[in-house]
């Protein structure tokens, strides 16, 4: 996993409330047994019709955001299912920050777990990037080491996030390796509770 | 005296392998679940790292997103069968047990798991799937996790997470008379929406929910995460050791008397304190019908759809609006006006052999109507025989339902089990998602003895007001 600390790029805003992981990555795409190359099915339904042609309509067809790599939406994001391949799918498009005012359990952790900064805003604040990224082309710089989000002029964020995730980002950990070096206090349970080998 | 505790802080105090403040705490896990979506992407990364599974007897793995529910062996996709052929291979590297397309066992995990027993009061359960919940109706405290975590859990048998917060929902008074326990807890997200469990652990309370049977119980459990919280959990009581008592993985004799005093003892302490606590009233519950893209979209039979106008915010309104369009309704329509083409009888809420002995209740001695395609997936193989065993399938297969093989089929539509773009369905499944069951198919969600209803009445009907619903089978 890629360490992440500071992170500036250009911003996609998806005005909608509760994106669930069928939207971000539809069940047809699923079936691989890869990590990878999930990303040309973001969103799939939403960005294509029943043809594969791109839908005019839905706002991250427009070119102006191709090189975007911060998503922001509305509460809730990630909802629904556990699937890690809509993490994938968004980490492999190109985003490397999320930003909502909530974010469902499991898509938070699994986010976190592949090196995606989700941060979380207030309602307001969310709907003011919003806003302005849906005038202009707007850039924001996210800082996780001082937990900042901010653009050139008018934003200056803060954001909340357990020291443990923040680290873990901070340093791309490999959580297994650390559970690992724990490995004697398992089998101290295991015997404690009789949980025979 | 000690503090009371609720079931939730004693079975995490219970798991609890190493604490460090700051941290996650690391939790043992005692079941894992696997199925063939989540699971090949965390084998490859044991391989990679030339990781082993810790403890292969604590993890049991099955076939059921993608499995065929008509022809077991034609499975036209070639990646679909890749992914099953995965599993295999995968399981017999890991000597993980699996019940695959032709074991007896086999089912959707969420069913099998109780079915054989493995499902117990106290453990800690984890699965790829975020219906993981369903378990908590055992007293389990069950929840559904990445891929990530899978390979951490099949590597360490353990699991960082941090402590939940705790909610109760209490529901008092009784369920009317044709009032199931999907239409309570769909009755529940309507009322607190589709994130106020998110950081909760729920604990389900009060005399409506001591009055559901098991498998009432994991349907409620089951649809915690449409809710946020990741599990949903029910203090273990008689309903629940006797659910127990003579199941496969369960022990027996003198064992099974110990067990059961472990597990009673499980219960939630009188006066102990919950971080949150909502109430809902089980008389007021009519029966429900989802009528938007997510859970809370939902109404009781007897009213209409809502109008975007009667919403606050100007994104809450095109929410509404967005949903309407996608479903293809229109404001204030009536939902009972509203017909359908299809009607899915299944998934992990709504497949066992109770809900099939419920909708079979509906349809005896009726038809379908001739628009519909009406189709029934029981949970599992066992359910599957139990109910033909009963003669359910002929019930079924007179009034016009096909009676399938078992496994998810229609609930995600990840095999050929897929309800035409604008078509509507009528589904005892948990989410109704845009895209769901199809691209661009319409879901609304409901009871099993609703689904009946509308199967046979082309349309939503108050099951209450179709004659011989109560008869007692
Ligand atoms: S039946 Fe549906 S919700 Fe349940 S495990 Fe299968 S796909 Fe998931």
């Amino acid at each position: 996993m890629e360490p992440i600390r500071v992170h500036s790029g250009l911003v996609y805003p998806l005005n909608r409330s509760n994106v669930d992981t069928d939207q971000i990555i539809p069940k047809q795409f699923l079936k691989r047994i890869e990590r990878q190359g999930f990303g040309q099915f973001l969103f799939y339904n939403w960005r294509f019709d029943e043809e594969g042609e791109k839908r005019d309509s839905f706002t991250m067809n427009d070119e102006k955001y191709n090189d975007a790599s911060i998503l922001i939406a509305g509460d809730n994001f990630g909802c629904g299912s556990s699937r890690e391949h809509a993490p994938w799918a968004i980490l492999d498009y190109g985003f490397k920050v999320i930003i909502a005012p909530s974010f469902a359990d499991i898509f938070y952790n699994n986010c976190v777990k592949n090196g995606i900064l989700p941060v979380k805003l207030t309602e307001d604040e969310t709907q003011a990037i919003i806003k302005k990224a849906e005038q202009q082309k707007l850039h924001l710089t996210v800082d996780l080491e001082k937990q900042l989000v901010v653009d050139e002029d008018e934003f200056n964020f803060s954001f909340d996030i357990s020291d443990y995730h923040k680290q873990m980002l901070l340093n791309g950990w490999d959580e297994i390796a650390v559970t690992l070096t724990n490995e004697e206090k398992i089998t101290a349970y295991e015997e404690r509770q009789q949980i025979i080998g | 005296m000690t503090q009371p505790k609720t079931i939730i802080e004693k079975i995490w105090e219970n798991h609890i392998v190493h604490q460090e403040p700051g941290k996650p705490d690391l939790l043992y896990i005692d079941l894992h679940l696997i199925h063939e979506v989540t699971s090949p992407q965390a084998f490859e990364g044991l391989r990679m790292k030339g990781r082993k599974v810790r403890r292969p007897e604590l993890t049991f793995a099955t076939m059921d997103h993608n499995v065929p529910t008509k022809q077991r062996h034609i499975i036209k996709d070639e990646v679909s069968k890749k992914q099953m052929h995965t599993l295999k291979e995968n399981c017999e590297e890991f000597g993980v047990p699996l019940a695959d397309i032709d074991h007896p066992d086999q089912g959707i995990v969420h069913v099998i798991g109780p079915e054989l027993g493995l499902t117990q009061p106290g453990k800690t359960i984890v699965c790829g799937d975020s219906h993981t919940s369903t378990h908590g109706a055992f007293g389990a405290l069950a929840f559904g996790i990445g891929t990530s975590e899978v390979e951490h859990v099949l590597s360490t048998q353990t699991l960082g997470q941090a402590a939940p917060k705790t909610l109760e929902v209490k529901v008092n008074g009784k369920l009317g008379t044709g009032v199931t326990a999907k239409d309570l807890i769909l009755a529940i997200i309507a009322k607190h929406g589709v994130r106020f469990g998110t950081g909760y652990v729920i604990e389900y309370t009060g005399e409506a929910v001591r009055n559901l049977s098991m498998e009432e119980r994991m349907t409620v459990c089951n649809m915690s995460i449409e809710a946020g919280a990741r599990a949903g959990l029910i203090s273990p009581d008689d309903t629940t050791i006797e659910y127990l008592r003579g199941r496969r993985h369960v022990p027996d004799g003198e064992a099974f008397d110990e067990a059961a005093d472990k597990w009673r003892a499980l219960a939630t302490d009188e006066g102990a304190s919950y971080d949150a606590t909502v109430e809902i009233d089980a008389n007021e519950v009519e029966p429900q019908v989802t009528w938007g893209t997510n859970p809370s979209m939902c109404i009781p039979v007897s009213s209409n759809v809502p109008d975007p106008a009667s919403q606050e915010k100007d994104y809450e309104q095109d929410a509404v609006q967005r949903a309407l369009d996608y479903m293809g309704l229109k404001a204030n329509q009536p939902i009972d006006s509203v017909k359908i083409d299809y009607v899915f009888i299944g998934s992990c809420t709504n497949s066992r052999l109770s809900d099939l002995k419920k909708a079979a209740d509906v349809i005896q001695g009726r038809k379908v109507d001739d628009k519909v395609t009406a189709l029934v997936v029981p949970g599992s193989r066992t359910v599957k025989e139990q109910a033909e065993a009963e003669g359910l399938d002929v019930i079924f297969k007179t009034a016009g339902f096909e009676w399938r093989e078992a496994g998810c089929s229609m609930c995600l539509a990840m095999n050929d089990d897929i309800v035409p773009p604008g078509e509507r369905c009528a589904s005892t499944s948990n989410r109704n998602f845009e895209g769901r069951q199809g691209n661009g198919a319409r879901t609304h969600l409901v009871s099993p003895e609703m689904a009946a209803a509308a199967a046979l009445e082309g349309h939503f009907v108050d099951v209450r007001k179709i004659t011989n619903t109560t008869v007692n089978r």
